[in-house]
């Protein structure tokens, strides 16, 4: 009889969503449960097994040093690590400290220099050691979860589609909130993932899934303000859960900086 | 067994949400220190508030915590929304009921079917447990996912719902869809009572202690999103007043600040707290199964916490049954305002208790300063002096037993350990002298300003 794969599922900085997005899989749990052996994964059981293990889920951001040394020792022990969620892939939203100056925060000012580094900045886990897979949402797509596990645990490429929200609004047959009601929306250059969920809700996607492949963030900005954003609100929209992704966090620097010379001008 | 000296030492606890140690050190026979010890690392959620406008807020604290969005949602849109001096009533006050029921639902089903339940039965998981009891953990499972389905069919995703906003909704459910729960609901309803007379039916330790027990009350419903704080030794204040009322202390033994009440010492919230100051306003079946397996209205025993939990799952089954039956689309699915500067507060019951949040802005309404202050922290000294008062009693368990108990004691407050550590506030401890200080621990949180 071969022995089942082992699963282990690890926490960092976050809020616990992605994580739980797995034991919110009512109807496939006991399945999966079924297929792996669930080594490691606390907030689900007490039994605790040593690795190496198959396939290791990780969950949050790396914000301090003796986290920075535990991604180490996870990845070395994991044939495969997948991230799932903004914050293990972006920063998550705890990363908005990356654009501040730390000294804001006072009490910080007197620590040794080494915890300002790290606990002033938070990082993505592919910042600190190989990543295998990123799954991307804030929160993952349970369904997607599922499909990556399936993937990784038969040997084949995880089918999650790269394409833009936009794409997934013509899928759904919705009709554009951009061009109909002039909503500020950040479907054209955000990854695909929730079903165009906010647009179906007559909202502009705020850019849970993170940047798409090659997103014109500059060209998205040129048309929130033809739309009648202001500066301020197109450095907050890109500045948001996955203001860390490279592709938004220049385009909000960019916001930034036009920002800052509108301001200088009227001085 | 009077010589018993050993430190019990929990480095991961399992089965609470977020990263928790447990402590417990016994000196010959003397329990000398219980801790909660919290590991997490602080994400600052305080701070990066500062700045944004404030009807982003609902979903930038839905993040604090993938368990209780909404929670965080709810306080934040009612504090906003006193600020520009708006009250979303009739319909879209009952969608936010519904909703909060969707997340009571999940979110207590989750701890005691998967969290809380292989603590009585001896298992190290609910998926251990399932081997044994298919049908019973199957129950369960459908239970939260309907929960999990109401927060969906609310708000758009169970986990960081995208559907609510300052003045209510950005899409309002229609009639037939909401008609359309019933049938599901009725089934749900049964399956509560079914788990009420189940987890009554589990093995509990005689621990009981004498608790100040501070939940929201509403004149004429079980709380959810409104009301006047009270308690059972006299509070009754409106939420404007938290902060006169509560504060975070800095105990010499810990690290990690810990919520009081002035003048009366440590609190608890929750489902106990809840279920105490409210039995009257219960549906007549919740008090009728209360009374039928034997709780009568009030329980200090937190390891029945899981009985409690129970009915109140019933309780959010039978009041989103009255609120799908009952429904009339809004004229409208969110109020107009306009931003103004001021100052709001916004206080929920959260699963695992009040929450609180209080939020300044500026004409344009940019966030100047947020104070958000969660159940598991207002918690933490309740936790803490059980886990004393247990150890202390417990003596005659083996390391390995011991260990489980103390465990369970802290699982009994359902802990969100990742709610307690959004804060804003690193505090600095001098233990060397002025030019070399040291951060007290990196790796400790430290519950609020």
């Amino acid at each position: 009889m071969t022995q089942k794969p082992k699963l282990a599922v690890w926490k960092f900085a976050s809020c616990d969503g992605c994580q739980l997005s797995l034991l919110d899989c009512e109807d496939e749990l006991l399945a999966v449960a079924g297929a792996v052996d669930i080594a490691y994964f606390p907030e689900a059981t007490r039994r605790m097994v040593d690795g190496p293990y198959d396939v290791s889920l990780v969950e949050g951001s790396i914000t301090t040093p003796h986290d920075a040394e535990r991604i180490v020792a996870i990845r070395k022990n994991s044939k495969k690590l997948i991230t799932l969620g903004a914050c293990a892939t972006a920063g998550g939203i705890q990363a908005l400290r990356n654009f501040r100056d730390v000294k804001e925060w006072t009490s910080l000012v007197y620590a040794h220099p080494e915890y300002i580094d790290t606990l002033a900045h938070s990082a993505p886990i592919a910042e600190h050691v190989k990543v295998d897979f990123e799954l991307r949402g804030c929160p993952i797509n349970k369904m997607q979860l599922v499909e990556v596990l399936a993937a990784f645990l038969n040997q084949r490429k995880p089918l999650v589609p790269n394409h833009s929200v936009c794409v997934e609004c013509k899928l759904n047959e919705q009709v554009c909130v951009m061009v109909t009601q002039q909503t500020p929306c950040l479907g054209p250059v955000t990854q695909a993932g929730c079903g165009a969920l906010c647009p179906r809700y007559l909202r502009g996607c705020f850019g849970c899934f993170g940047p798409k492949e090659n997103p014109n963030t500059s060209s998205m900005a040129a048309q929130w303000r033809s739309l009648g954003a202001s500066e301020a609100q197109i450095l907050r929209a890109f500045r948001g859960i996955n203001g860390y992704a490279e592709a938004f966090r220049l385009e909000s620097e960019r916001s930034e900086q036009q920002l800052q010379s509108t301001e200088q001008k009227a001085k | 067994m009077d010589k018993r000296t050993e430190v019990i030492q929990v480095d991961v606890l399992a089965r609470v949400e977020g990263e928790g140690a447990l402590y417990l050190d016994i000196d010959g026979g003397e329990v000398k220190e219980a801790h909660l010890r919290i590991f997490e690392p602080p994400r600052f959620f305080e701070a990066f508030l500062r700045g944004r406008d404030f009807r982003e807020i609902p979903d930038i604290t839905a993040r604090i915590c993938g368990i209780c969005p909404i929670a965080y949602q709810m306080g934040a849109c009612h504090a906003a929304e006193q600020i520009v001096g708006i009250h979303p009533d009739g319909p879209l006050r009952e969608l936010r009921r519904l909703i909060y029921c969707g997340e009571w639902i999940e979110s207590h089903v989750l701890h005691i079917y998967m969290l809380h339940a292989p603590d009585f039965l001896g298992y190290q998981s609910a998926i251990e447990m399932a081997e044994i009891y298919p049908a019973i953990v199957e129950r369960g499972l459908q239970m939260k996912k309907l929960g999990n389905d109401l927060m969906t069919f609310v708000g758009g995703r169970e986990i960081h719902p995208i559907n609510v906003k300052v003045g209510g909704f950005y899409k309002a459910p229609t009639v037939k869809a909401m008609r359309a729960w019933r049938d599901r609901l009725l089934w749900a309803r049964d399956a509560a009572i079914e788990t009420i007379r189940w987890t009554a039916s589990l093995d509990f330790p005689d621990f009981t202690r004498d608790y100040e027990f501070v939940s929201l009350r509403h004149p004429n419903e079980y709380p959810l999103n409104e009301g006047r704080l009270v308690s059972n030794r006299g509070l009754d204040i409106d939420i404007t007043e938290y902060n006169d009322h509560f504060q975070e202390e800095h105990v010499a033994h810990s690290n990690a600040l810990q919520s009081i009440h002035k003048g009366h010492g440590p609190y608890f919230v929750g489902p106990l707290a809840r279920y105490h100051n409210n039995f009257d306003l219960l549906t007549p079946t919740c008090q009728q199964l209360a009374r039928e397996i034997g709780l009568g209205e009030s329980c200090n025993n937190p390891f029945q916490s899981i009985v409690v939990r129970s009915i109140e799952v019933l309780y959010a089954y039978e009041e989103a049954l009255r609120i799908v039956e009952n429904y009339t689309e809004p004229d409208v699915s969110a109020l107009d305002f306009t931003p103004r500067a001021g100052t709001g507060h916004g206080c929920t019951e959260a699963p695992r208790g009040i929450c609180y949040h209080r939020y300044t802005t500026d004409d344009n309404g940019i966030v100047l300063d947020a104070q958000i202050v969660p159940p598991t922290s207002q918690n933490q000294k309740s936790i803490e002096d059980d886990l004393l008062h247990l150890a202390r009693r417990s003596m005659h368990l083996s390391t390995e037993d011991l260990t489980w108990r103390c465990e369970q004691a802290i699982r009994n407050y359902d802990p969100c350990i990742s709610c307690a550590t959004h804060f804003l506030t690193l505090h600095i401890e001098n233990k060397q002298d002025a030019n070399t200080p040291t951060l007290a621990n990196p790796l400790a949180s430290e519950p609020t300003e």
